[in-house]
């Protein structure tokens, strides 16, 4: 559905002072995924939904979207795809039905007053269809502008930080609407910087600085990061028994932390009932045992910090 | 070409647009009082005609005497001479209404950010620069001619002469309103696409624009002074010199207003 190859954007500001705002992406999703594109402000996110939507040209590199080639087929491109723009950019002083009725219009729709009048329904706008868009809250404006993006449909839709600025409430909001589109199988391409939402939101995710630095499933991506870890509270610890769970075949480390054994292992349902039997057998009183989960904020941050380590090692 | 998507963006444009008190005002004011301008001075001057019996053509500028017809009496020839002053701020409603609507257009989709999800649609950006165009100059056309029609209509009731009347809606007024007019729009129009992709404010854009009637004002002191006077030729001549400007304009206005130029150049 989206694909991309080693495609690439620098702005050129002035002769020889360049901005590589995208560098090398190679990307392939697949149809009925949620992608998250996770990326610090300033990393090329909005510049690669840019480039996706055949708004600005690739410096390099090739695209397809819907099988379509970025910079070939730009038109069916733009007639396939629905793309919440960074700014949501309504007319203000036109009524929210005209505001949605001049882009169904634009997108050629059929019945175009019946298909505003779903999403303006959908999306809880029906009673401020005639008030200009002016008069609306930040929430309203945001749901208005993804009503805007799906009025014709596309299978393939581009969601540039929808809940940025938003209240919680707000943003439950929208970030439930986008889990049904999910739910009727349209390809989406999120970005966003609030990672609790892409990690609920999305199949599999990309953390991107300029250069795509890790894509994999949430779950994949802490695995990858940090492997899989349990914790065993005891109420009191001998630090002895710390030998005696290493020796146990399969743990990967060991660490110490208070009154808890943090184990690292690739395998928790076969060595954990291992693990408690030892402490058992020791004598120990076992509080609680859990799997330690981290957040996606660690894993992005970690991320991240990885790179630029890497990066000042060049 | 996609005509809906063309009658769409006007239709979205005129929506927005005459919402817009400035514009609104500019649009009925001005071609209004250049209007009743011409229509007061010829009422006064026609009121004294009588006094003005001594006038001879001797007192019309030589260089004028082409323009009037040889059964032209010398009061006549005066008022068309006079009437002819006027002519200039007719032409000046075509440039001057567009100009407003294409920079509140412009520079407001500017700030609120309103172009880049137009952009994303299958629209081309030609007809959405079409769509533009013809939304900022088809009502300074229309104006443009309504108001010279309401103009001629009431020549009659304030008592001007057949003659005048006659001079009046002859070949030089009708083709500075019906060609150079509509002309001069398109010209405005895209040279304030090219000024509104370059500022934030749109009032800014409407005063930098308006520089283009500097020309105008030019040809109007030229013909105060003497130095020129307007008859058939020179508006010819100018109808040709404003369709090579068109062209260039045209040019820069659509070499402007390119997706990625709007999205990555316009400040
Ligand atoms: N028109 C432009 N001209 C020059 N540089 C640009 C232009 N647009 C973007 N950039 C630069 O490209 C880089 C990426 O910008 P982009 O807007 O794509 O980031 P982003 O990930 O969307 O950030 P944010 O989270 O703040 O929205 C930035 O360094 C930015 O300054
Ligand atoms: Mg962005």
């Amino acid at each position: 559905m989206i694909e991309a190859k080693a495609l690439t954007k620098i702005f050129e500001i002035k002769k020889g002072d360049d901005i590589p705002a995208v560098v090398d992406l190679n990307l392939s999703i697949a149809q009925g995924e949620v992608f998250g594109f996770l990326g610090p402000n300033g990393a090329g996110k909005t510049t690669t939904v840019r480039m996706l939507t055949s708004l600005i040209g690739p410096t390099s590199g090739q695209a397809w979207v819907n099988g379509f080639e970025v910079g070939k087929q730009d038109q069916k491109i733009r007639r396939t795809v629905g793309v919440l723009t960074e700014h949501p950019g309504l007319y203000e002083r036109l009524s929210a039905f005209k505001n949605l009725m001049i882009y169904a219009n634009l997108h050629d729709v059929e019945n175009a007053e019946k298909q505003v009048e779903k999403y303006l329904h959908m999306l809880g706008l029906w009673s401020r269809r005639d008030d200009p868009a002016g008069s609306f809250s930040k929430g309203m404006r945001q749901k208005l502008a993804i009503a805007r993006a799906l009025l014709h449909e596309p299978q393939v839709l581009f969601l540039d930080e929808p809940t940025s600025g938003l209240d919680p409430e707000a943003a439950r909001l929208v970030r439930s609407f986008i889990e049904e589109l999910g739910d009727q199988g349209r390809t989406i391409f999120l970005c966003t910087h609030n990672l609790n939402e892409a990690d609920r939101l999305c199949n599999r995710i990309g953390i991107f600085k300029s250069r795509l630095i890790a894509v994999d499933t949430p779950a994949n991506l802490r695995q990858e990061i940090y492997g899989r870890k349990v914790v065993f509270h005891l109420r009191t610890l001998d630090p002895a028994w710390k030998n005696s769970i290493e020796n146990i075949e399969g743990v990967r480390d060991v660490q110490l932390v208070d009154q808890k054994f943090v184990v690292g292992m690739e395998d928790p349902e076969g060595l954990n009932p291992k693990i408690i039997r030892l402490l058992v057998e020791n004598g120990a009183d076992l509080l609680f045992v859990g799997e330690l989960r981290h957040s996606l904020e660690d894993i992005y941050l970690q991320t991240l910090e990885e790179e630029g380590e890497i990066k000042d090692e060049l | 070409m996609n005509f809906k998507s063309i009658r769409t963006i006007i239709d979205k444009e005129w929506a927005e647009v005459f919402k817009n008190r400035m514009v609104l005002f500019t649009m009925i004011f001005m071609p209004l009082i250049f209007t009743v301008l011409p229509l007061v001075m010829l009422y006064f001057t026609g009121q004294e005609m009588g006094d003005m019996g001594g006038v001879g053509t001797a007192d019309v500028p030589a260089e004028f005497l082409s323009a009037c017809s040889s059964d032209m009496t010398g009061a006549e020839c005066m008022q068309v001479y006079l009437v002819n002053q006027f002519l200039l701020l007719f032409m000046m409603v075509p440039v001057i209404i567009p100009v407003t609507i294409a920079a509140y257009s412009i520079v407001g989709e500017k700030t609120t950010h309103s172009l880049e999800p137009l952009l994303a649609t299958p629209i081309s950006t030609f007809e959405l620069l079409l769509g533009k165009s013809l939304a900022a100059s088809l009502p300074a056309i229309f104006v443009g001619w309504v108001s010279f029609g309401l103009f001629v209509a009431a020549l009659p009731l304030l008592g001007v002469t057949k003659s005048v009347i006659n001079y009046i809606a002859g070949p030089t007024w009708l083709l500075a309103i019906i060609i150079a007019g509509p002309l001069m729009a398109i010209a405005s129009v895209n040279l304030t696409i090219f000024v509104s992709s370059r500022v934030n404010d749109p009032r800014t854009a409407e005063q930098i624009s308006t520089l283009f009637l500097l020309p105008i004002f030019g040809l109007l002191f030229a013909q105060l002074a003497g130095v020129v006077v307007i008859n058939v030729m020179v508006m010819l001549s100018f109808i040709g010199g404003m369709i090579l400007v068109d062209i260039g304009m045209v040019y820069l206005g659509t070499s402007i207003f390119q997706r990625e130029n709007i999205l990555t150049r316009w400040k």
